[in-house]
Formats: C-alpha cells, structure tokens, sequence
C-alpha cells in the first residue's frame, strides 16, 4: 500500500463527492430539506471510523500471535486516527440534530450510544499510558481492545434499534436507503464513503510512520 | 345558539392567532435559509477544520523528528 495511486484516488474520490454532493439533485424532504446532502458527510466519517478501529483490532490480534510491536504500533495510531474521525462525526451530527431534531443534543440513544463507544476507545489511549513495560502493555492494551471492538459494534448498530431514536435507521425509524437513497444519491454517497474510508487509512499510514520513527529514535 | 355562535366565533380567532404567532415565531435564521443548505456547509467546514487541525498537529511532530535527527544527516 506504499503507492501513490489510491492516495490520488481518495483525493478525486472526496473531491467529485463534495461537488456533486452539493449540485446533484436529492429528494424534497420536509424538515430535512437540503441537510439531506450532510449524508455524504457526516455518515462516511463513522465508516471512516469503523475501518480504522477494525485495522486497530486486527493489528491488536495479530500483536498477540506474534508479540511484534510494530503490529501494536499500528494498532494504536489507527484508533487514535478512528477517534478523530469519530469525533467529527458526533460534531457533525450534533450539527445537523440542531436543525433538524431542535436541539444539539437530545440525549438521543443514537447519540448517547455513539458518544460512549468513542469514550471506550478514549479509555483504551489512557489504558495504555497507564503503563508503563512495553510488552505488558502491548499486551493488556491488545485485549481490551478486542473487547472493545464488539462492544463499539453493538453500540451504535444493535441498541439504539432496540429503542426509539430520532436517528434514520433506529427504532422503526427506517435508514436513508430504505426509500430516500435513490440512484442520484447512491451515486454520490458510495464514492464519499470509500474516498473518505481512504484519507482516514491515509492518515493513519502516516501516523503510524511518524510513530515508528520516534520509537527508533528513541531506541537508539 | 347565538352566544355558542359567538363562543365559536371567538374560539375560531383564537385558535387562528395560535396559529399566526406559530408563524412569526420560526425562527427565520440565516441558518435556515436557503433550504437550510447553510447546516451543509457547516458541517464540510466542521470536518475541513478538524482534519486540517490533526494535519498541523501530524506536521509539528515531523518537524520534531527532523530536528531530532538534523545534526546526523
């Protein structure tokens, strides 16, 4: 993954969706109204997200097979760059809850639930500044991690259907594409997905270099 | 029957000006506008700025390795 061409194709990919995201035609909506366009957004920086974090559990995975720590590195800097996009989504959407739900905040369980898988993957960061031996934090870190994972998944995809939500998708309360995601919006809102889902790995390859500098330089 | 006439009357002009005040109460921001396509933009410019800032904060960080390891090369 050291070539440059899906780095050129995130950028065209994110570039095409925010123009055509803002010129194509979407439906009419009431309420909604052009806030419908946030789609290509705001939900590809929670797919963003769930990639990085399951890059984050597989390295976490692979780190207990093999004990190597560049696996532990990379497990690391893709949840700290999956937290950044976490955290852009929940902006975003908060955004958008304002002028659609009334308020920034309604304590949603959409939003609730959301918030509290970012403070678990904000826990598993300070999990690991807790200590202090490397391979025991490789480690321990690895395993909370894998726990993580799930408990991140049924957060924000099994209870907020459970009960009722604003959120499309929650609590009877039917998804964009069971009747709103028409081709045109397809059209967009897939290559948003995948070219933002890039950048966030983009990003992440980056960090991941920085930090295996600084953990050379500081062996040596 | 005319007093209930009248009752109804004044009913009717109440419920109406309900409805009036409803009207002049939306809240006609800015925000709103325009089909409310201004939330859009607030969110691309929310993301552009959070990403840019991790990208400031990516740069500081090279520049620290560069400075750590300058004297060598």
């Amino acid at each position: 993954m050291n070539k440059i061409w899906w780095k050129i194709l995130a950028a065209v990919l994110v570039i095409y969706s925010t123009i055509a995201g803002l010129l194509l035609g979407v439906p009419r909506l009431a309420i909604l109204n052009e806030t419908i366009r946030n789609l290509y957004f705001h939900v590809p920086m929670w797919f963003a997200m769930i990639v990085l974090f399951s890059i984050s559990v597989f390295y976490s995975i692979k780190n207990l097979n093999s004990q190597n720590e560049t696996d532990d590195l990379k497990a690391v800097e893709s949840a700290n760059v999956g937290i950044i996009f976490g955290l852009l989504g929940l902006v975003t959407g908060a955004v958008w809850a304002k002028f659609t739900w009334g308020q920034f905040w309604s304590f949603d369980p959409k939003q609730n639930f959301a918030a509290i898988s970012i403070l678990l993957y904000c826990a598993y960061l300070i999990l690991r500044n807790a200590i202090e031996e490397e391979q025991k934090r490789a480690k321990i870190s690895a395993i909370y991690n894998i726990f993580a994972f799930p408990m991140m998944v049924v957060l924000l995809f099994v209870l907020p259907r459970l009960q009722d939500s604003l959120h499309p998708g929650n609590g009877g309360n039917p998804g964009f594409n069971s009747y709103d995601l028409d081709s045109r919006m397809r059209m967009v809102f897939y290559p948003a997905c995948l070219g933002w889902i890039l950048i966030g790995y983009w990003i992440y390859t980056i960090k991941f270099r920085i930090r295996n500098l600084q953990n050379q330089a500081q062996q040596f | 029957m005319k007093r209930i006439l009248s009752i109804l009357a004044f009913l009717t002009l109440f419920v109406q000006n309900i409805f009036a005040q409803n009207n002049e109460i939306e809240m006609a921001d800015h925000l709103r506008a325009e089909g409310k396509i201004y939330v859009v933009v607030i969110c691309i410019v929310i993301i552009l700025l959070g990403l840019l800032a991790y990208l400031f904060s990516l740069d500081k960080k090279v520049k620290m390795l560069e400075k750590n390891s300058g004297p060598k090369n």
